[in-house]
Protein backbone atom coordinates (compact mmCIF):
# COMPACT_ATOMS: atom_id res chain seq x y z
CA UNK A 1 0.00 0.00 0.00
CA UNK A 2 1.18 3.49 -0.76
CA UNK A 3 1.50 6.12 1.88
CA UNK A 4 -0.47 9.37 1.62
CA UNK A 5 2.87 11.13 0.98
CA UNK A 6 3.74 9.14 -2.19
CA UNK A 7 0.18 9.62 -3.46
CA UNK A 8 0.61 13.38 -3.00
CA UNK A 9 3.96 13.32 -4.86
CA UNK A 10 2.34 11.27 -7.62
CA UNK A 11 -0.41 13.83 -8.07
CA UNK A 12 2.07 16.72 -8.02
CA UNK A 13 4.37 15.21 -10.67
CA UNK A 14 1.39 14.16 -12.79
CA UNK A 15 0.07 17.75 -12.82
CA UNK A 16 3.53 19.25 -13.54
CA UNK A 17 4.11 16.80 -16.41
CA UNK A 18 0.75 17.54 -18.03
CA UNK A 19 1.12 21.29 -17.42
CA UNK A 20 4.52 21.36 -19.20
CA UNK A 21 3.05 19.49 -22.15
CA UNK A 22 0.05 21.81 -22.43
CA UNK A 23 2.15 24.97 -22.03
CA UNK A 24 4.68 23.96 -24.70
CA UNK A 25 1.99 22.85 -27.16
CA UNK A 26 0.07 26.10 -26.60
CA UNK A 27 3.20 28.21 -27.00
CA UNK A 28 4.18 26.65 -30.32
CA UNK A 29 0.65 26.78 -31.71
CA UNK A 30 0.64 30.59 -31.63
CA UNK A 31 1.25 32.70 -34.74
CA UNK A 32 4.90 33.71 -34.18
CA UNK A 33 6.04 33.64 -37.80
CA UNK A 34 6.61 36.97 -39.57
CA UNK A 35 4.27 38.06 -42.35
CA UNK A 36 4.58 36.07 -45.60
CA UNK A 37 5.68 38.09 -48.62
CA UNK A 38 6.28 35.39 -51.25
CA UNK A 39 4.20 32.82 -53.09
CA UNK A 40 6.00 29.74 -51.81
CA UNK A 41 6.12 31.24 -48.30
CA UNK A 42 2.57 30.05 -47.65
CA UNK A 43 3.67 26.51 -48.49
CA UNK A 44 6.67 26.74 -46.14
CA UNK A 45 4.36 27.98 -43.40
CA UNK A 46 2.07 25.02 -44.19
CA UNK A 47 4.99 22.62 -43.63
CA UNK A 48 5.95 24.35 -40.39
CA UNK A 49 2.37 24.35 -39.11
CA UNK A 50 1.85 20.73 -40.13
CA UNK A 51 4.97 19.68 -38.20
CA UNK A 52 4.09 21.81 -35.18
CA UNK A 53 0.56 20.46 -34.98
CA UNK A 54 1.33 16.80 -35.66
CA UNK A 55 4.32 16.60 -33.31
CA UNK A 56 2.53 18.90 -30.84
CA UNK A 57 -0.43 16.53 -30.60
CA UNK A 58 1.88 13.53 -30.18
CA UNK A 59 3.83 15.46 -27.55
CA UNK A 60 0.63 16.32 -25.67
CA UNK A 61 -0.70 12.77 -25.84
CA UNK A 62 2.64 11.50 -24.53
CA UNK A 63 2.56 13.91 -21.61
CA UNK A 64 -1.05 13.10 -20.73
CA UNK A 65 -0.21 9.38 -20.74
CA UNK A 66 2.90 9.98 -18.63
CA UNK A 67 0.91 12.07 -16.11
CA UNK A 68 -1.76 9.41 -15.97
CA UNK A 69 0.76 6.61 -15.29
CA UNK A 70 2.60 8.65 -12.64
CA UNK A 71 -0.64 9.23 -10.79
CA UNK A 72 -2.01 5.71 -11.28
CA UNK A 73 1.08 3.87 -10.10
CA UNK A 74 1.87 6.20 -7.22
CA UNK A 75 -0.88 4.28 -5.37
CA UNK A 76 0.90 0.94 -5.30
CA UNK A 77 4.67 0.47 -5.71
CA UNK A 78 4.37 -3.28 -6.19
CA UNK A 79 1.96 -2.88 -9.10
CA UNK A 80 4.26 -0.30 -10.70
CA UNK A 81 7.17 -2.76 -10.73
CA UNK A 82 5.13 -5.62 -12.21
CA UNK A 83 6.46 -6.74 -15.60
CA UNK A 84 4.15 -6.59 -18.60
CA UNK A 85 4.10 -9.21 -21.34
CA UNK A 86 6.55 -8.95 -24.24
CA UNK A 87 3.62 -8.54 -26.59
CA UNK A 88 2.31 -5.49 -24.70
CA UNK A 89 5.83 -4.02 -24.51
CA UNK A 90 6.35 -4.52 -28.25
CA UNK A 91 3.03 -2.85 -29.04
CA UNK A 92 3.84 0.08 -26.78
CA UNK A 93 7.25 0.50 -28.46
CA UNK A 94 6.12 0.13 -32.07
CA UNK A 95 3.05 2.37 -31.87
CA UNK A 96 4.98 5.66 -31.45
CA UNK A 97 7.50 4.63 -34.14
CA UNK A 98 4.68 4.05 -36.63
CA UNK A 99 3.01 7.29 -35.62
CA UNK A 100 6.25 9.27 -36.15
CA UNK A 101 6.93 7.55 -39.48
CA UNK A 102 3.44 8.48 -40.67
CA UNK A 103 3.96 12.07 -39.55
CA UNK A 104 7.31 12.43 -41.31
CA UNK A 105 6.38 10.64 -44.54
CA UNK A 106 3.15 12.57 -44.94
CA UNK A 107 5.11 15.73 -44.22
CA UNK A 108 7.74 15.00 -46.88
CA UNK A 109 5.60 13.48 -49.63
CA UNK A 110 2.28 15.27 -49.29
CA UNK A 111 3.04 18.63 -47.72
CA UNK A 112 6.72 19.21 -48.53
CA UNK A 113 7.28 18.14 -52.16
CA UNK A 114 5.01 20.73 -53.82
CA UNK A 115 6.80 23.49 -51.86
CA UNK A 116 10.20 22.06 -52.82
CA UNK A 117 9.14 22.28 -56.46
CA UNK A 118 8.14 25.93 -56.00
CA UNK A 119 11.62 26.74 -54.66
CA UNK A 120 13.82 24.58 -56.87
CA UNK A 121 11.64 23.74 -59.90
CA UNK A 122 11.94 25.18 -63.39
CA UNK A 123 11.47 28.94 -63.66
CA UNK A 124 9.00 30.48 -66.14
CA UNK A 125 10.39 32.15 -69.28
CA UNK A 126 9.73 35.68 -68.00
CA UNK A 127 11.64 35.15 -64.75
CA UNK A 128 14.39 37.60 -63.88
CA UNK A 129 17.77 36.18 -62.91
CA UNK A 130 20.19 37.88 -60.56
CA UNK A 131 23.42 36.82 -58.93
CA UNK A 132 24.08 37.28 -55.23
CA UNK A 133 27.57 36.78 -53.84
CA UNK A 134 28.29 36.43 -50.13
CA UNK A 135 31.61 37.59 -48.71
CA UNK A 136 32.80 38.39 -45.24
CA UNK A 137 30.66 40.34 -44.34
CA UNK A 138 28.33 41.68 -47.00
CA UNK A 139 26.10 40.68 -49.91
CA UNK A 140 26.95 41.77 -53.45
CA UNK A 141 24.24 41.74 -56.09
CA UNK A 142 24.78 41.54 -59.86
CA UNK A 143 22.36 42.17 -62.73
CA UNK A 144 23.23 41.01 -66.23
CA UNK A 145 22.57 44.41 -67.83
CA UNK A 146 20.91 45.09 -71.21
CA UNK A 147 22.57 42.09 -72.94
CA UNK A 148 20.99 39.69 -70.43
CA UNK A 149 24.29 37.80 -70.08
CA UNK A 150 26.41 37.68 -66.95
CA UNK A 151 30.02 38.46 -67.86
CA UNK A 152 33.06 36.49 -66.75
CA UNK A 153 34.52 37.01 -63.31
CA UNK A 154 38.02 36.21 -62.12
CA UNK A 155 39.01 35.97 -58.44
CA UNK A 156 42.40 37.52 -59.31
CA UNK A 157 40.65 40.73 -60.35
CA UNK A 158 38.72 41.10 -57.11
CA UNK A 159 39.34 44.37 -55.27
CA UNK A 160 37.11 45.34 -52.35
CA UNK A 161 36.23 48.79 -53.62
CA UNK A 162 37.29 48.97 -57.29
CA UNK A 163 36.04 45.58 -58.49
CA UNK A 164 34.31 43.65 -55.70
CA UNK A 165 33.17 40.81 -57.95
CA UNK A 166 36.29 40.63 -60.10
CA UNK A 167 34.50 41.45 -63.38
CA UNK A 168 36.72 40.77 -66.38
CA UNK A 169 36.74 43.82 -68.63
CA UNK A 170 38.09 41.71 -71.52
CA UNK A 171 34.73 39.94 -71.70
CA UNK A 172 32.23 42.12 -73.61
CA UNK A 173 29.36 40.54 -71.65
CA UNK A 174 30.82 41.90 -68.40
CA UNK A 175 30.88 45.52 -69.57
CA UNK A 176 27.19 46.19 -68.94
CA UNK A 177 26.87 44.17 -65.72
CA UNK A 178 25.44 46.12 -62.81
CA UNK A 179 26.80 45.53 -59.30
CA UNK A 180 25.09 46.71 -56.11
CA UNK A 181 26.12 46.38 -52.49
CA UNK A 182 23.74 44.90 -49.95
CA UNK A 183 20.46 45.72 -51.69
CA UNK A 184 18.50 43.30 -53.87
CA UNK A 185 15.96 45.22 -55.95
CA UNK A 186 13.29 43.12 -57.68
CA UNK A 187 9.76 43.47 -59.11
CA UNK A 188 6.66 42.20 -57.34
CA UNK A 189 4.68 39.19 -58.63
CA UNK A 190 7.48 38.04 -60.91
CA UNK A 191 9.65 34.96 -60.47
CA UNK A 192 13.14 35.88 -59.34
CA UNK A 193 15.90 33.30 -59.77
CA UNK A 194 18.90 33.87 -57.54
CA UNK A 195 22.24 32.31 -58.41
CA UNK A 196 24.33 32.28 -55.27
CA UNK A 197 28.09 32.22 -54.91
CA UNK A 198 30.52 32.77 -52.05
CA UNK A 199 33.92 34.44 -52.13
CA UNK A 200 35.23 32.94 -48.93
CA UNK A 201 33.31 30.76 -46.47
CA UNK A 202 29.81 29.27 -46.26
CA UNK A 203 27.07 31.89 -46.05
CA UNK A 204 23.30 31.48 -46.09
CA UNK A 205 21.08 33.81 -48.12
CA UNK A 206 18.07 34.32 -45.88
CA UNK A 207 14.98 36.46 -46.37
CA UNK A 208 12.68 35.60 -43.44
CA UNK A 209 9.63 37.35 -44.92
CA UNK A 210 9.98 35.25 -48.09
CA UNK A 211 10.69 32.06 -46.11
CA UNK A 212 13.84 31.78 -48.22
CA UNK A 213 17.02 30.27 -46.85
CA UNK A 214 19.71 28.91 -49.12
CA UNK A 215 23.31 28.09 -48.20
CA UNK A 216 26.03 29.23 -50.56
CA UNK A 217 29.41 27.49 -50.66
CA UNK A 218 32.71 28.68 -52.12
CA UNK A 219 33.33 26.96 -55.44
CA UNK A 220 29.68 26.18 -56.16
CA UNK A 221 26.75 28.07 -57.61
CA UNK A 222 23.59 27.42 -55.63
CA UNK A 223 20.19 28.41 -56.97
CA UNK A 224 16.92 29.38 -55.39
CA UNK A 225 13.83 31.20 -56.61
CA UNK A 226 10.81 33.01 -55.28
CA UNK A 227 7.92 35.22 -56.33
CA UNK A 228 7.56 38.30 -54.09
CA UNK A 229 3.92 39.08 -53.43
CA UNK A 230 4.23 42.34 -51.49
CA UNK A 231 5.98 45.61 -52.21
CA UNK A 232 8.26 47.05 -49.56
CA UNK A 233 11.62 46.51 -47.89
CA UNK A 234 12.52 43.20 -46.32
CA UNK A 235 15.49 42.10 -44.28
CA UNK A 236 18.24 40.08 -45.97
CA UNK A 237 20.40 38.21 -43.48
CA UNK A 238 23.13 35.60 -43.34
CA UNK A 239 21.98 32.51 -41.45
CA UNK A 240 25.30 30.67 -41.39
CA UNK A 241 27.86 31.70 -38.78
CA UNK A 242 30.56 32.98 -41.13
CA UNK A 243 33.00 34.82 -38.85
CA UNK A 244 33.24 37.60 -36.30
CA UNK A 245 31.22 40.05 -38.40
CA UNK A 246 28.44 37.54 -39.19
CA UNK A 247 25.89 39.41 -37.09
CA UNK A 248 26.37 42.51 -39.25
CA UNK A 249 26.05 40.72 -42.59
CA UNK A 250 22.72 42.31 -43.32
CA UNK A 251 21.18 43.75 -46.43
CA UNK A 252 17.72 44.39 -47.73
CA UNK A 253 15.38 43.23 -50.45
CA UNK A 254 13.44 46.06 -52.05
CA UNK A 255 10.32 44.92 -53.89
CA UNK A 256 8.64 47.43 -56.23
CA UNK A 257 6.07 47.31 -59.00
CA UNK A 258 7.27 46.23 -62.41
CA UNK A 259 7.17 49.70 -63.94
CA UNK A 260 9.28 51.20 -61.14
CA UNK A 261 11.66 48.26 -61.34
CA UNK A 262 12.23 48.71 -65.10
CA UNK A 263 12.80 52.43 -64.53
CA UNK A 264 15.20 51.75 -61.66
CA UNK A 265 17.12 49.18 -63.71
CA UNK A 266 17.46 51.52 -66.68
CA UNK A 267 18.95 54.20 -64.40
CA UNK A 268 21.68 51.96 -63.00
CA UNK A 269 25.21 52.45 -64.23
CA UNK A 270 27.25 49.44 -65.31
CA UNK A 271 30.17 48.66 -63.04
CA UNK A 272 32.98 48.61 -65.59
CA UNK B 1 30.45 9.44 -11.51
CA UNK B 2 34.21 10.00 -11.59
CA UNK B 3 34.36 8.39 -15.02
CA UNK B 4 31.58 10.62 -16.20
CA UNK B 5 33.41 13.71 -14.93
CA UNK B 6 36.65 12.64 -16.59
CA UNK B 7 34.75 12.03 -19.83
CA UNK B 8 33.11 15.46 -19.60
CA UNK B 9 36.48 17.16 -19.09
CA UNK B 10 37.95 15.31 -22.08
CA UNK B 11 34.95 16.25 -24.22
CA UNK B 12 35.23 19.88 -23.17
CA UNK B 13 38.95 19.91 -23.94
CA UNK B 14 38.39 18.41 -27.40
CA UNK B 15 35.63 20.98 -27.95
CA UNK B 16 37.84 23.91 -26.97
CA UNK B 17 40.74 22.68 -29.11
CA UNK B 18 38.41 22.24 -32.11
CA UNK B 19 36.94 25.69 -31.62
CA UNK B 20 40.44 27.16 -31.42
CA UNK B 21 41.63 25.50 -34.60
CA UNK B 22 38.43 26.49 -36.39
CA UNK B 23 39.04 30.10 -35.53
CA UNK B 24 42.57 29.86 -36.84
CA UNK B 25 41.32 28.48 -40.11
CA UNK B 26 38.83 31.26 -40.54
CA UNK B 27 41.56 33.80 -39.81
CA UNK B 28 43.77 32.25 -42.46
CA UNK B 29 40.91 32.25 -44.92
CA UNK B 30 40.14 35.88 -44.16
CA UNK B 31 43.79 36.75 -44.76
CA UNK B 32 43.79 34.98 -48.10
CA UNK B 33 40.62 36.74 -49.09
CA UNK B 34 42.06 40.09 -48.12
CA UNK B 35 45.22 39.47 -50.11
CA UNK B 36 43.11 38.83 -53.18
CA UNK B 37 40.89 41.75 -52.38
CA UNK B 38 43.70 44.09 -51.59
CA UNK B 39 45.12 44.17 -55.08
CA UNK B 40 48.07 46.23 -53.94
CA UNK B 41 48.08 44.39 -50.64
CA UNK B 42 50.72 41.90 -49.69
CA UNK B 43 54.09 42.97 -48.46
CA UNK B 44 57.35 43.85 -50.15
CA UNK B 45 60.71 44.07 -48.43
CA UNK B 46 60.40 47.64 -47.17
CA UNK B 47 64.03 48.32 -46.31
CA UNK B 48 67.31 46.59 -45.66
CA UNK B 49 68.65 46.08 -42.13
CA UNK B 50 71.08 48.71 -40.79
CA UNK B 51 74.78 47.82 -40.81
CA UNK B 52 76.49 46.86 -37.58
CA UNK B 53 78.41 50.14 -37.58
CA UNK B 54 75.30 52.21 -38.40
CA UNK B 55 75.01 55.54 -36.60
CA UNK B 56 71.90 57.20 -35.17
CA UNK B 57 70.42 59.49 -37.82
CA UNK B 58 71.75 63.04 -37.79
CA UNK B 59 69.27 65.39 -39.51
CA UNK B 60 72.06 67.88 -40.34
CA UNK B 61 73.44 65.32 -42.85
CA UNK B 62 70.25 65.52 -44.88
CA UNK B 63 71.12 68.00 -47.64
CA UNK B 64 69.91 66.31 -50.82
CA UNK B 65 66.35 66.67 -52.06
CA UNK B 66 64.41 63.96 -53.84
CA UNK B 67 61.10 64.94 -55.35
CA UNK B 68 59.13 63.58 -58.26
CA UNK B 69 55.88 62.93 -60.01
CA UNK B 70 53.78 59.89 -60.63
CA UNK B 71 51.70 59.51 -63.76
CA UNK B 72 49.17 57.03 -64.97
CA UNK B 73 49.56 55.99 -68.62
CA UNK B 74 46.72 54.68 -70.74
CA UNK B 75 42.96 54.87 -70.43
CA UNK B 76 42.15 55.75 -66.85
CA UNK B 77 39.88 53.27 -65.08
CA UNK B 78 36.30 54.33 -64.42
CA UNK B 79 35.87 56.24 -61.19
CA UNK B 80 32.48 55.68 -59.59
CA UNK B 81 30.57 56.83 -56.58
CA UNK B 82 30.88 54.50 -53.63
CA UNK B 83 27.73 52.40 -53.26
CA UNK B 84 26.76 52.66 -49.59
CA UNK B 85 23.32 51.15 -50.18
CA UNK B 86 23.74 48.51 -47.49
CA UNK B 87 23.85 51.11 -44.68
CA UNK B 88 21.33 53.93 -44.80
CA UNK B 89 23.14 55.85 -42.04
CA UNK B 90 26.28 55.98 -44.19
CA UNK B 91 24.15 57.08 -47.14
CA UNK B 92 22.63 59.88 -45.08
CA UNK B 93 26.09 61.09 -44.06
CA UNK B 94 27.06 61.34 -47.73
CA UNK B 95 24.00 62.74 -49.43
CA UNK B 96 26.13 64.09 -52.28
CA UNK B 97 27.96 60.80 -52.68
CA UNK B 98 31.62 59.96 -52.25
CA UNK B 99 33.93 59.02 -55.11
CA UNK B 100 35.98 55.84 -54.83
CA UNK B 101 39.60 56.63 -53.92
CA UNK B 102 41.06 53.45 -55.42
CA UNK B 103 42.45 55.27 -58.47
CA UNK B 104 42.41 59.06 -58.39
CA UNK B 105 43.93 60.33 -61.61
CA UNK B 106 44.25 64.03 -62.51
CA UNK B 107 43.45 65.35 -65.99
CA UNK B 108 47.16 65.36 -66.89
CA UNK B 109 47.61 61.80 -65.60
CA UNK B 110 48.95 62.64 -62.11
CA UNK B 111 48.28 59.67 -59.85
CA UNK B 112 47.29 60.30 -56.23
CA UNK B 113 47.72 58.05 -53.20
CA UNK B 114 50.94 56.32 -54.25
CA UNK B 115 53.18 55.46 -51.31
CA UNK B 116 56.76 56.41 -52.17
CA UNK B 117 59.62 55.44 -49.88
CA UNK B 118 63.34 54.74 -49.68
CA UNK B 119 63.65 51.00 -49.82
CA UNK B 120 67.45 50.67 -49.86
CA UNK B 121 70.45 52.91 -49.21
CA UNK B 122 70.03 54.00 -45.61
CA UNK B 123 71.79 51.10 -43.88
CA UNK B 124 74.46 53.45 -42.51
CA UNK B 125 71.86 54.98 -40.23
CA UNK B 126 69.47 53.92 -37.53
CA UNK B 127 66.23 55.79 -36.99
CA UNK B 128 64.11 56.15 -33.91
CA UNK B 129 60.34 56.31 -34.06
CA UNK B 130 58.93 59.85 -33.93
CA UNK B 131 57.15 60.83 -30.74
CA UNK B 132 54.26 62.37 -32.73
CA UNK B 133 51.41 59.96 -33.29
CA UNK B 134 49.96 59.16 -36.69
CA UNK B 135 46.20 59.13 -37.04
CA UNK B 136 43.59 57.28 -39.01
CA UNK B 137 39.97 58.32 -38.77
CA UNK B 138 36.72 56.66 -39.79
CA UNK B 139 34.61 59.55 -41.01
CA UNK B 140 31.47 59.44 -43.11
CA UNK B 141 31.99 55.71 -43.55
CA UNK B 142 35.34 56.25 -45.26
CA UNK B 143 38.89 56.09 -44.00
CA UNK B 144 40.80 59.34 -43.79
CA UNK B 145 43.44 59.20 -45.13
CA UNK B 146 43.04 56.53 -47.77
CA UNK B 147 46.77 55.76 -47.78
CA UNK B 148 48.88 56.27 -44.71
CA UNK B 149 52.57 56.01 -43.82
CA UNK B 150 54.00 55.33 -40.38
CA UNK B 151 57.40 54.47 -39.00
CA UNK B 152 58.21 51.29 -37.14
CA UNK B 153 57.50 51.93 -33.45
CA UNK B 154 55.36 55.00 -34.09
CA UNK B 155 51.95 55.02 -32.42
CA UNK B 156 48.97 55.07 -34.73
CA UNK B 157 45.71 56.35 -33.23
CA UNK B 158 42.56 55.04 -34.89
CA UNK B 159 39.33 56.86 -34.10
CA UNK B 160 35.70 56.38 -35.04
CA UNK B 161 34.22 59.84 -35.67
CA UNK B 162 30.97 58.36 -37.01
CA UNK B 163 27.69 57.71 -35.27
CA UNK B 164 27.73 54.17 -36.65
CA UNK B 165 29.71 51.12 -35.62
CA UNK B 166 32.79 50.16 -37.63
CA UNK B 167 35.04 47.14 -37.39
CA UNK B 168 38.61 47.86 -38.32
CA UNK B 169 40.51 44.81 -39.51
CA UNK B 170 44.14 44.72 -40.64
CA UNK B 171 45.64 42.03 -42.86
CA UNK B 172 49.36 42.46 -42.38
CA UNK B 173 51.59 39.48 -43.01
CA UNK B 174 54.60 40.50 -40.93
CA UNK B 175 52.90 42.61 -38.28
CA UNK B 176 50.33 41.35 -35.82
CA UNK B 177 46.85 41.81 -37.21
CA UNK B 178 44.09 43.63 -35.35
CA UNK B 179 40.34 43.16 -35.67
CA UNK B 180 38.45 45.57 -33.49
CA UNK B 181 34.88 46.81 -33.35
CA UNK B 182 34.54 50.53 -32.61
CA UNK B 183 31.06 51.72 -31.76
CA UNK B 184 29.75 55.27 -31.77
CA UNK B 185 31.93 57.28 -29.40
CA UNK B 186 34.06 54.20 -28.73
CA UNK B 187 37.56 54.50 -27.33
CA UNK B 188 40.38 55.21 -29.78
CA UNK B 189 42.53 52.29 -30.76
CA UNK B 190 46.32 52.58 -30.40
CA UNK B 191 48.48 50.46 -32.66
CA UNK B 192 52.24 50.17 -32.97
CA UNK B 193 53.77 48.26 -35.87
CA UNK B 194 57.00 46.46 -35.11
CA UNK B 195 58.13 45.48 -38.60
CA UNK B 196 58.49 47.18 -41.97
CA UNK B 197 55.68 46.23 -44.32
CA UNK B 198 54.31 47.93 -47.43
CA UNK B 199 51.31 47.61 -47.62
CA UNK B 200 49.19 46.47 -44.72
CA UNK B 201 45.65 46.40 -46.17
CA UNK B 202 43.02 47.50 -43.65
CA UNK B 203 39.28 47.24 -44.12
CA UNK B 204 36.01 47.56 -42.31
CA UNK B 205 34.24 44.24 -41.85
CA UNK B 206 30.88 45.99 -41.69
CA UNK B 207 31.17 48.31 -44.68
CA UNK B 208 32.81 46.44 -47.54
CA UNK B 209 33.74 49.56 -49.50
CA UNK B 210 35.89 50.96 -46.68
CA UNK B 211 39.57 50.22 -47.12
CA UNK B 212 42.87 51.89 -46.45
CA UNK B 213 46.50 50.94 -46.91
CA UNK B 214 49.26 51.48 -44.39
CA UNK B 215 52.91 51.62 -45.37
CA UNK B 216 55.24 50.85 -42.47
CA UNK B 217 58.87 51.84 -43.00
CA UNK B 218 61.87 52.22 -40.72
CA UNK B 219 62.94 55.70 -41.86
CA UNK B 220 61.25 59.08 -42.18
CA UNK B 221 61.84 59.37 -45.96
CA UNK B 222 58.45 58.48 -47.35
CA UNK B 223 55.60 60.41 -48.95
CA UNK B 224 52.16 59.89 -50.40
CA UNK B 225 51.62 61.41 -53.82
CA UNK B 226 49.36 64.46 -53.90
CA UNK B 227 46.38 65.11 -56.21
CA UNK B 228 48.74 66.16 -59.04
CA UNK B 229 50.93 63.07 -58.54
CA UNK B 230 53.81 64.99 -56.95
CA UNK B 231 55.78 63.82 -53.94
CA UNK B 232 58.67 65.04 -51.81
CA UNK B 233 60.80 62.58 -49.83
CA UNK B 234 62.49 65.31 -47.79
CA UNK B 235 66.19 65.84 -47.14
CA UNK B 236 68.33 62.75 -47.60
CA UNK B 237 72.06 62.31 -47.06
CA UNK B 238 74.23 61.87 -50.16
CA UNK B 239 74.17 58.30 -51.43
CA UNK B 240 72.69 55.72 -53.76
CA UNK B 241 69.12 54.74 -53.06
CA UNK B 242 66.39 52.45 -54.29
CA UNK B 243 63.19 54.47 -54.33
CA UNK B 244 60.02 52.37 -54.39
CA UNK B 245 56.52 53.53 -55.29
CA UNK B 246 53.52 51.38 -54.50
CA UNK B 247 49.91 51.86 -55.54
CA UNK B 248 47.16 49.72 -54.05
CA UNK B 249 45.88 48.59 -57.44
CA UNK B 250 48.69 49.20 -59.92
CA UNK B 251 51.51 47.49 -58.05
CA UNK B 252 55.11 48.33 -57.19
CA UNK B 253 57.86 50.15 -59.10
CA UNK B 254 61.45 50.87 -58.16
CA UNK B 255 64.16 53.22 -59.34
CA UNK B 256 67.76 53.58 -58.31
CA UNK B 257 69.22 57.07 -57.90
CA UNK B 258 72.54 58.48 -56.80
CA UNK B 259 72.57 61.93 -55.29
CA UNK B 260 75.30 64.13 -53.83
CA UNK B 261 75.28 66.59 -50.95
CA UNK B 262 73.19 69.69 -51.66
CA UNK B 263 71.83 68.26 -54.92
CA UNK B 264 68.17 68.08 -55.91
CA UNK B 265 66.81 65.31 -58.06
CA UNK B 266 63.42 64.75 -59.53
CA UNK B 267 62.30 61.28 -60.52
CA UNK B 268 59.23 60.11 -62.41
CA UNK B 269 57.21 56.93 -62.06
CA UNK B 270 54.68 55.74 -64.56
CA UNK B 271 51.90 53.25 -63.75
CA UNK B 272 49.37 51.55 -65.95
CA UNK B 273 46.68 48.89 -65.56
Amino acid sequence: MASGKSRGFGLFFAIVTVAIGVAVAWGFSRGWLPEVASEHGKGVDGVIHYLMWSTGVLFLVGHLALGYFIFKYSKDQAQANAAVSHRTEAKAAIAPVLAMMAVSEIGVLVVGLPVFDEIYGEAPADAITIEVVGKQFEWLVRYAGPDGVFGKVDPKLVHDSRNPLGLDKKDPAAKDDIVKRGVVTIPVDKTCVVNLRSHDVIHSFTVPFFRTKQDTLPGFTARTKFVPTKEGQFELACAELCGLGHYRMQGKVVVMNNEDYEKWLSEQESWL
Amino acid sequence: MQRLSLFSVLLLTVGIVSCGSGDGESQASANDSANNAGGGGGSEPAAEAPKAEAQPWDASKGTASVTGTIKFEGDPPKVRKVDMGSDEHCQEMNAEGVMDEGAIIAADGGLQNVFVYVQKGLSDWTFTAPSETASLSQEGCTYKPHVLGVQVGQTLIIENADAVTHNIHSFGKKNKTFNQTQGKGGADLEVVFKKTEVFIPVKCDIHGWMNTYIGVVDNPFYAISAADGSFDLGKLPAGTYTIAARHEGFGLQKQEITIGDGESKSIAFSFSE
